[in-house]
């Protein structure tokens, strides 16, 4: 009996529609993010992520829309992160039928949210997303905001321990270097995280062959979230999990009821 | 008719859709007679252990799971919803630890491990004689939290592991209750909550 690694595909949402290439061939509609959602969960997604990248309060709208579909219709943890600057939002996002929403820049900007959110709702549902990426700060490694595109001269392993102090429940570390390079994920990150982090630590950014999945878990990783591998069909959920499985790390298997 | 318990706490979509799916209609309601009255009725819950509890004592909530005890009417705790049922929650007690509804004996007690929350699927140890469990007791299910109880009492215990062995379920008699999310748990966990809901 062992809790097992977590598999987490990343849907990319604007405007109520999945982008950052997506190439299905088995869906009516590759781009709807809610029948992405089905599906995932039916080939044995752990957990889903959907990432709000609207520029528009409409956007907005339409993605909590998205939430209150996909939470009727697959019963697995929906994790909802981006423009998240509120109790208030955090509150409606939940209200939807999100389970877990994940933070950035409106946390650096203002670090007491973490506080705020914590208190109201718990721990549990709070994610810390960190784009981080290597730079001579202290540790090497910096924290970078508006999705990569600006440095914060903030340096990511002291972040990540006021955070935890602070009181987020998980942390979401995506690598802005490997990110989208299919090269493996960021294993001198990972591990650097992982030594001042005592909550769930999920790695993201770089996944490109089945052997880099086992490589951020050997560096601590508890749950691996990957996008474009999964988008493009590079691998199924299933043969990660199988290989995972064949070489010992603890997958869950899909229900066969 | 099912009835989810709304207290205040948290994500009550993905609860009322899941026991749905059993066929049987399905009411979100703070409204103590419909709660009182329901076939079964749903206890959910997220967050600490004090503030649910100050959410449940705002309707009245321990006296209406403790009226449909005494009248022989199903109730399902859902994680903290699970948690309150016992006497004393030590969540950010400092030393002092908060009084629960009381219907189990007990204390709920940090998990004695190195990463927390136990955040995840993880698999159970369930009793032959499970009713909630048939058919899925070689099944994962979601779990999300820090705290649980550890000490066994009464008959129908399940039991996981993460850094210590804790309850993850109870059946005592018209009384139910998961650590995990059953509704959160894919179709293992719709199954256990169909198990629940055909035995009302």
């Amino acid at each position: 009996m062992t809790l097992s690694v977590r598999i987490i595909p990343c849907l990319d949402v604007t405007d109520g529609r999945v982008v950052k290439g997506v190439n299905f061939t088995n869906l009516v509609d590759a781009g709807d993010p809610v029948e992405m959602a089905q599906l995932y969960g039916a080939e044995g997604a752990d957990e889903l992520t959907f990432l709000d990248i609207s520029a528009s309060s409409s956007g907005r709208e339409t993605t909590l829309d998205i939430v209150r579909r996909t939470a009727e219709q697959v019963f697995i943890p929906l994790t909802v992160g981006g423009g998240i600057r509120s109790v208030l939002d955090v509150n409606r996002l939940l209200r939807a039928g999100a389970d877990k929403i994940s933070i950035n820049t409106s946390a650096i900007a203002r670090p007491e949210l973490i506080a705020e959110i914590a208190d109201r709702f718990g721990s549990q549902v709070l994610v810390l997303s960190v784009d981080a990426r290597r730079a001579r700060t202290d540790s090497g490694f910096e924290v970078t905001t508006h999705g990569g595109r600006e440095g914060s001269n903030l340096d990511a392993l002291m972040w990540v321990e006021k955070a935890c102090a602070l009181g987020v429940g998980e942390i979401l570390l995506n690598s802005m270097d490997a990110d989208g390079t299919r090269a493996g994920y960021d294993i001198g990150m990972i591990r650097a995280v992982r030594s001042v982090s005592k909550v769930p630590l999920i790695a993201s950014g770089g996944a490109g062959s089945l052997a880099d999945f086992a490589a951020a878990l050997d560096a601590g990783a508890d749950a691996l979230l990957a996008a474009s591998v999964f988008h493009f069909g590079v691998h199924r959920i299933k043969d990660v999990k199988s290989y995972l499985g064949s070489h010992n790390y603890p997958v869950r298997a899909i229900a066969t009821l | 008719m099912i009835a989810i318990l709304d207290y205040g706490s948290g994500n009550l979509r993905s609860a009322e859709r899941a026991f749905a799916t059993s066929g049987l209609d399905v009411v979100v309601t703070s409204d103590a007679r419909i709660a009182v009255e329901a076939d079964g009725l749903v206890v959910p819950g997220v967050g600490a252990f004090a503030a649910c509890m100050q959410g449940l004592n705002a309707i009245d909530g321990a006296n209406i799971i403790k009226k449909r005890l005494e009248r022989e009417r199903p109730t399902f705790g859902i994680c903290i919803g699970m948690q309150i049922l016992f006497a004393l929650g030590e969540e950010h007690s400092l030393g002092k630890p908060h009084s629960g509804v009381g219907i189990w004996p007990g204390s709920i007690s940090e998990l004695a491990a190195p990463i927390l929350p136990h955040m995840g699927w993880n698999s159970v140890e369930a009793p032959y004689e499970s009713v909630l469990f048939a058919g899925v007791e070689s099944e994962s299910f979601y779990f999300v939290h820090s705290y649980a109880a550890k000490t066994a009492f009464g008959k129908l215990q399940t039991w996981t592991t993460y850094g210590e062995r804790f309850l993850s379920a109870v059946e005592d008699g018209y009384v139910v209750a998961t650590q995990f999310h059953p509704e959160k748990s894919g179709d293992a966990g719709l199954k256990l909550i169909k198990n629940w809901t055909q035995s009302l």
